[in-house]
């Protein structure tokens, strides 16, 4: 790894991606807006936009199997504002895992934002596993914002899984996903949050079930403290015979504030489209089961929250 | 080793009035002795049970264990003198394992072969359940199997204080219930069992029958259990279940 790193940016890189050393194969890894190193693998090729925009796509040949790519973001200089695009196209019969995410270092008085958009296209019977976390250190006012949108594309056969995770430091973000799902394709996203402070979050699905046999599966679970507010929207459409479903599990602590507004919407008689939502308290059975234990109060309710996030 | 004195328990009832849970509470526990307590439904047994472990505060009345006043003692406090409690309706969580479960009751982290040992002397097929979480998933009887197990791997235990245990128990896992119980009265800890079973009722050195609030007889099986069933009054179903 470069010597462009910190070791406070080391420990960041290893909490969002799970990396301490340069990984092997491709990868790419961003540094305050500037790509601070880079490795291609035979089956797997990154290289800057060309079309102007700030970014990289990611091409990967079919039939790739079982490759990792990581492109980690690290911003630590107060201040620094960027978008940035990031499209992977993923060729038929790969099976790949993408880990992206994002740390912002924030120490001074200046906001540091990044809007990151990442499109996926998947190729007939791809699979794809895409691993985010976005996490938010430093002890300055300035404010450290994320706003990530991922646009998806499922082929025909082809699955995809989304694991997002967003569990401290981030002050605000709005987080956009939006996909749309050809014949017998599925899309499944596990997403966790956690708010504390004054921070708020937003978190917006609308998923387009196209094809025949489509499949979409979404589970958020989500913990707002102190004054924290979030803000969760599901919409499917079922367009086709196809299966939805959306879940919203969340903890409601202090003054917090939670939202959760679903829309399902059958276009179609075969459609099968479901929406669970619920916000409630740590159940106070459960405090009261891990104190016969012998933890403390706050210790249930560390266990009972890492437990619901895990 | 657990002494209430003089404890009452008293709710508001919608049109203003107390009515008592609990009336004038006087109880000795022994240590290394198994007491079952019984009694109609709604009769304060619970209530009770609760009381004794912090769940609920009295409105009146002082609880001593082992000698020291723990009646402002919280749960936590309380489970760290040694007090264990058996839920009769035990608590389920999301993303909670099984595993950890039993680790946060040991108080260290358990191999798969710590809890594989607790989760077998309920009963409980070990490599099928270490895995899992301690959710919706699993069974009532399952779940109940569990909640004891979290008492077994408990060392500190003193007093372990069971509510209903037998509540959705099946028949074959009756036995390693009972066992579970034998097991506990050997290493010298003392039991109190609150149930309607008979052949509970038959491990017990003493038996208390609770009814309305107050407690109606202290004695061994053959004294008590025809109170009981005078209690019971006409239910003929009651007589029969009790007496076969």
């Amino acid at each position: 790894m470069k010597k462009e790193l910190t070791a406070h940016d080391c420990s960041l890189l290893k909490d969002i991606a799970g990396i301490t050393q340069t990984p092997d194969g491709a990868f790419n890894i961003r540094l305050n807006g500037s790509p601070l190193s880079r490795a291609c693998s035979e089956n797997i090729t990154i290289t800057p936009k060309k079309d102007g925009k700030d970014g990289i796509d990611i091409y990967i040949k079919s039939n790739t199997k079982n490759e990792k790519v990581f492109i980690p973001v690290i911003i630590n200089n107060s201040g620094h504002n960027e978008l940035v695009y990031n499209d992977f196209h993923i060729g038929a019969n790969a099976n790949v895992t993408i880990v992206a995410g994002c740390g912002i270092d924030n120490c001074g008085s200046h906001d540091s934002q990044h809007d990151g958009i990442h499109s996926f296209f998947l190729g007939e019977n791809a699979r794809v596993k895409y691993i985010e976390k976005h996490i938010g250190i430093g002890d300055g006012l300035g404010n450290r914002i994320m706003n990530p949108t991922t646009i998806v594309h499922v082929g025909k056969n082809a699955y995809m899984e989304m694991e997002t995770t967003q569990i401290r430091g981030i002050n605000s973000t709005k987080r956009i996903t939006e996909a749309e799902i050809v014949t017998n394709g599925v899309f499944i996203v596990k997403e966790k949050l956690m708010t504390h402070g004054q921070q708020y979050a937003e978190s917006a699905f609308t998923v387009q079930l196209n094809g025949e046999n489509s499949h979409c599966h979404i589970i958020s679970r989500a913990v707002a403290k102190d004054k924290s507010q979030q803000l969760f929207i599901a919409k499917l459409y079922g367009n086709n015979t196809c299966h939805g479903h959306s879940e919203c599990d969340a903890i409601i602590m202090d003054d917090a504030h939670i939202a959760a507004i679903p829309e399902i919407k059958a276009n179609n008689s075969e459609a099968n489209l479901i929406h669970e939502a619920a916000i409630g308290k740590i159940a106070g059975e459960q405090l009261i089961k891990l104190m016969s234990l012998g933890l403390t109060e706050k210790e249930a309710e560390q266990h009972i929250i890492n437990g619901f996030l895990k | 080793m657990l002494e209430l004195q003089n404890i009452s328990f008293v709710v508001k009832q919608p049109d203003g009035t107390d009515k008592y849970i609990l009336k004038d509470i006087n109880l000795r526990f022994e240590q290394k002795k198994t007491i079952v307590i019984t009694g109609p439904n709604g009769g304060g047994k619970s209530t009770l049970a609760k009381i004794i472990m912090g769940i609920e505060t009295p409105t009146s009345g002082k609880i001593l264990f082992n000698g020291q006043d723990i009646t402002t003692c919280n749960i936590t406090e309380r489970a760290n003198l040694g007090i264990s409690f058996a839920f009769q309706q035990p608590v389920r969580f999301k993303g909670i394992g099984v595993r950890e479960l039993l680790s946060l009751a040991a108080r260290k982290k358990l191999s798969t072969k710590g809890a594989c040992d607790y989760l077998s002397e309920v009963g409980l097929c070990a490599a099928d359940y270490v895995g899992r979480e301690v959710d919706t998933s699993l069974s009532g009887g399952e779940i109940k199997r569990i909640e004891i197990a979290t008492i077994l791997a408990r060392q500190n235990t003193q007093l372990a204080v069971f509510d209903e245990p037998e509540a959705g128990i099946d028949l074959w896992s009756f036995q390693k219930l009972i066992q579970v119980f034998e097991k506990l009265h050997q290493e010298h800890r003392a039991l109190i069992i609150i149930s309607h079973q008979e052949r509970i009722l038959n491990i017990a050195d003493n038996i208390i029958l609770i009814a309305n609030g107050q407690v109606k007889s202290i004695g061994d099986r053959e004294s008590v259990i025809p109170q009981l069933i005078s209690i019971a009054g006409s239910c003929d179903i009651y007589k029969k279940g009790v007496s076969n």
